[in-house]
């Protein structure tokens, strides 16, 4: 097929438009999806389990916390439990962008709302603030390759992450905090950030030490949440 | 069914009903009230805080070093900057310390 025979149906040069937004998003999340993989061997996963994860919840921070959890020993409903509390941004996302997506059939809409990851939901809503239609062959342009990748790289990294001789060495068992640390880092634009992580820094700390792990998850996470809550409204105002 | 399984499972379920919920639940309000969006809005650093404070606070020189670095390298960089730059920081000094 010709490339003007692709420009010329507009589904086609949609899903193409699409898939030029998912390769950057590809490369960026490359080296966690690999590292989830090996990760998710390492804390007690068998390769089909950390494959079906980033199938099935396809959401990288919330794997990771899964897994982290997980090889801690922390009861399995708590993990589910940590796994919504990082997902549950996505209500705000769906929100948002279901606004933009209305008008598909509710089939499109459901299979599409799966798919809702953070870049997603960003270049969705950048589209749709320019007054562009947001299609579903669009969207799923986007949102395949991340996700096909995604799910392959779990597989590459739990085949091949068994493999390292030292793990200590390469610092493997310290990579995660320092993912998370990044992942808190970029939502400093958010109002009361600041605030919220140290009322959550040392109330997760506190609780470690006193009530011991897992609850200082919940305690130390409760305590931001509930903090923002408190506030004086006028800073939620802004936009975030 | 083995535990993994089933975590892998409810997460999933819920991670869906996050991402399908809002739109279901939250467009049919008008407002969302100020508190309630300023509490959801503080919930993945709040979540996120409390699985490097503790940590960092028992960590060694080396690793609160690689964290100290990271962090600095995130005020610029991209995620994928600090990553590598925290994790090169740590497995250098975790050779040189030891």
């Amino acid at each position: 097929m010709s490339a003007e025979a692709i420009s010329e149906n507009p589904a086609a040069r949609d899903f193409w438009r699409g898939f030029r937004l998912g390769v950057p998003v590809v490369v960026a999340s490359a080296p966690f999806g690999l590292l989830f993989g090996a990760l998710a061997v390492a804390n007690g996963f068998s390769v089909f389990e950390a494959v079906l994860m980033s199938a099935a919840i396809y959401g990288g921070a919330s794997q990771m916390v899964g897994i982290e959890l997980f090889g801690a020993r922390v009861a399995p409903w708590l993990v589910v439990l940590s796994i919504f509390a990082v997902n549950f941004r996505h209500i705000l996302y769906s929100g948002a962008v279901g606004r933009r997506i209305r008008h598909w059939p509710p089939a499109r809409q459901a299979l599409a709302f799966f798919f809702l990851v953070d870049p997603q939901y960003a270049e969705a809503e950048i589209k749709g603030e320019r007054g562009e239609e947001v299609t579903f062959a669009w969207y799923m342009g986007m949102a395949l390759p991340i996700y096909v990748c995604w799910v392959s790289e779990a597989w590459i990294g739990a085949t091949f992450g068994g493999l390292v001789p030292d793990p200590h060495a390469l610092g493997l068992d310290f990579l995660l905090p320092i993912y998370f640390l990044g992942l808190v880092m970029s939502f400093r634009n958010r109002p009361l950030w600041l605030p919220v992580v140290v009322a959550s820094a040392i109330a997760s700390i506190i609780a470690y030490n006193t009530v011991g792990s897992p609850w200082h998850v919940s305690i130390g996470a409760l305590a931001g949440i509930l903090f923002a809550a408190a506030m004086p409204i006028r800073a939620s105002e802004e936009p975030s | 069914m083995s535990t993994t399984l089933w975590i892998i499972l409810a997460g999933a379920v819920l991670t869906y009903l996050t991402r399908v919920g809002g739109h279901l639940v939250l467009s049919r309000f008008e407002h969302i009230h100020p508190r309630v969006e300023a509490g959801l809005n503080a919930v993945p650093a709040a979540v996120l805080t409390t699985l490097v404070a503790p940590v960092a606070m028992s960590a060694g020189p080396a690793e609160l070093i690689a964290l100290l670095v990271a962090g600095l390298v995130s005020l610029r960089g991209s995620m994928i900057a600090m990553f590598l730059t925290g994790a090169a920081v740590l497995i250098v000094l975790r050779q040189l310390l030891v």
